[in-house]
């Protein structure tokens, strides 16, 4: 504070305590001015705009130019970036061609382009939203997260106990509400008319959650009210415990009975029948 | 030798019986095993190799029996599996295959394979043996004196069929009497069926639908159209056991909500739907299996059974399959708070038919 004091008169003071004002009033104004949220309401416009631009190009011709829909597609009003998500990043969307069932393809849009469009179709009316990582996903509990020790040791096993219910539970709503058409591995199925059931092995937890809020093509919806946050974590940590373990051997592609004695029927009597051909048959002879 | 030479010539005619000549058996042709002293070994080499690595592999099993950790796990392509059940599926497996290859190669090659033919004899016995037989069947007939006194050959028939009446009156314990009484609180009810005041026709509870398995009440406003939710009674919860499983394979539901323009409600079931919400009985009528594989698009529920397909835009008619009798709807109705009730049980009997079901009240596609 000496130095300050004796140097008051110093010429270059004048700049300093410029400097320090000015600093102090940008710091405050940073603090009290409601700066973020007018950032993101610029970022979000900007998102809207890209987003609208995205969509103008590889949606609206089957969606219509504002989201009205076509003879060719459904309207997008109020669907919300969640079916966007889940319809652009699985693929399913844009489409190739109309068809029975849309399939999956590999997505060639960008995780910010379906961000982009799906913020221009919320601005069109309210839908359902991404959701947070926390909607949807829950994972085993990891020893080395608790404490060392035989206090830690009680922790960790109530915790796992804990989950490995939640996990019997995710099966009990799984095996009633998802099983009828996606089969009780999650394996998938058929349906009339060419459409079929997809199947749930390796989609990821987020995209399950968006197609059970949304309700893709033939797939009922399953909402937020009545099949909870907390039933749709438990069905997609059943689901990813059950993918995640030792099916046995060769599953044949876990459908049932119809494969299963297809393969008995081609390999079980076509081997037998092949071996009966060898016991009886004559073989190489001298002459 | 002779026998054999008559033989020959009986077959080689051609009769009305044998229009084909008999070519008989083909002469014998030595193998290369019969001739060539090294292919016969080989052979050999082949059989016992094929007979020592039987125990080969039984070792095998057995050390990993002890020493493959129960957590080791194989994934090689489409196989996905514990370790140790491949081990001992291969190594078990591959001996006892090995043993059958081994016999049949040597079999094969190094038994001696000349054909042999064995004429086959009429089954039926000489004349004599046959007169023998029926004296002695008579003879025993005779001094058992059943030709003379016949009452007691009846009475033994007599006794001996009334002892399967106690054998039929068991089937009793199959179930109980399926009276027009009994039916009216069993299959032809469920517990749906509104809570009376004792004594009297007034409603003293309704059952409110909830989600299956969470046992969450369900508000109109919550369901969003396409949206299809498993349900059952509220008052599921107070049974226990198998009274629990029974009504509750009764009484499942599914509710779906659809846009009211696209639907048809006949007059007569206006009052049973709250805005496009209708509730279907989950069990076909086909055979009773439970169904959910429901297309939000066209409406129509399918049994993955057999592919029994139903219309819940139209009153649940059959559209497709087997099934002969829509699907049963509940009428349902939403209190202030807005959840979900149903007014009174199904109007008909639900799941597969039986015997004494009356199928007059049945919905038939076009009634109003």
């Amino acid at each position: 504070m000496r130095l300050l004091s004796t140097r008051r008169r110093h010429p270059l003071m004048r700049a300093l305590f410029l400097a320090l004002a000015l600093f102090a009033m940008g710091a405050l104004y940073t603090a009290v001015a409601p700066s973020s949220s007018s950032n993101a309401d610029g970022g979000q416009s900007t998102q809207v705009e890209e987003g609208k631009a995205l969509y103008q190009v590889g949606c609206s011709s089957c969606h219509g130019l504002q989201g009205e829909g076509t003879s060719q597609g459904p309207t997008l009003i109020g669907v919300g970036s969640a079916a966007v998500d889940f319809q652009m990043a699985t693929g399913r969307m844009p489409a190739t061609a109309p068809g029975a069932q849309i399939p999956t393809k590999p997505n060639r849009y960008t995780e910010a382009e379906i961000a982009a469009i799906g913020a221009y179709i919320d601005s069109l009316g309210t839908g359902i939203t991404i959701p947070e990582q926390g909607q949807y996903s829950m994972s085993r509990p990891q020893r080395n997260a608790f404490p060392e020790g035989t206090a830690g040791d009680a922790e960790y096993n109530a915790a796992v106990e804990e989950y490995e219910r939640v996990v019997a539970r995710g099966g009990e709503l799984f095996r009633t509400n998802c099983s009828a058409c996606h089969n009780f591995e999650g394996k998938g199925g058929a349906l009339p008319e060419g459409k079929y059931a997809p199947s749930l092995v390796g989609v990821s937890g987020k995209h399950i959650w968006e197609a059970m809020r949304t309700g893709p093509q033939q797939m009922p919806v399953f909402s937020q009210e009545v099949i909870t946050d907390d039933d749709a974590r438990a069905i997609i940590a059943y689901l990813n415990e059950l993918h995640s373990r030792p099916n046995g051997g060769l599953d044949l592609g876990g459908l049932g009975p119809v494969s299963e004695g297809f393969w008995a029927w081609v390999l079980g009597i076509g081997g037998a029948v092949a071996f009966a051909v060898w016991i009886t048959a004559k073989g190489v002879r001298a002459k | 030798m002779s026998e054999h030479d008559t033989h020959e010539k009986s077959r080689n005619v051609i009769d009305d019986r044998h229009p084909v000549a008999d070519p008989g058996l083909e002469p014998h042709q030595p193998r290369l095993t019969d001739i060539d002293e090294h292919a016969a070994n080989r052979a050999e080499r082949q059989v016992v190799l094929a007979f020592a690595l039987v125990p080969v592999l039984a070792i095998i099993f057995v050390v990993c029996y002890f020493a493959v950790p129960k957590t080791w796990e194989v994934n090689f392509g489409p196989l996905h599996a514990n370790a140790l059940h491949v081990i001992l599926g291969t190594t078990l497996g591959g001996a006892i295959l090995l043993i059958g290859i081994g016999a049949i190669h040597w079999a094969r090659t190094l038994m001696g394979d000349h054909e042999i033919s064995e004429e086959r004899h009429p089954a039926q016995s000489s004349d004599e043996a046959r007169a023998e037989a029926l004296e002695i069947v008579e003879k025993v007939i005779d001094e058992s004196a059943v030709s003379r006194r016949k009452l007691i050959i009846r009475s033994l028939l007599g006794g001996v069929g009334i002892v399967a009446v106690p054998a039929v009156v068991l089937l009793a314990d199959l179930g109980e009497w399926p009276t027009a009484a009994r039916r009216a609180e069993t299959i032809e009810r469920t517990i749906w069926a509104p809570e009376l005041k004792p004594g009297t026709n007034e409603v003293a509870k309704y059952r409110y639908i909830v989600n299956d398995i969470t046992f969450k009440r369900i508000k109109a406003s919550d369901l969003r159209i396409g949206q299809l939710v498993n349900a059952e009674p509220e008052n599921l919860q107070e049974l226990h056991g198998t009274e629990f499983n029974q009504e509750k394979a009764k009484a499942a539901l599914v509710v779906v909500r659809m846009d009211p323009n696209s639907i048809r409600v006949p007059d007569s079931r206006k009052d049973w739907q709250v805005g496009g919400i209708l509730a279907y009985s989950k069990i076909c009528t086909h055979v009773g299996c439970p169904i959910s594989l429901w297309e939000q698009q066209t409406h129509h529920l399918l049994c993955p059974c057999h592919q029994s397909t139903f219309d819940l835009g139209d009153s649940g008619v059959v559209v497709f399959g087997p099934a002969a009798r829509s699907l049963p709807q509940l009428p349902i109705a939403v209190d202030d708070e807005g959840y979900l009730y149903a007014t009174s049980d199904f109007t008909v009997p639900v799941g597969p038919s039986f015997f004494e079901r009356d199928s007059t009240k049945d919905f038939r596609k076009g009634d109003n």
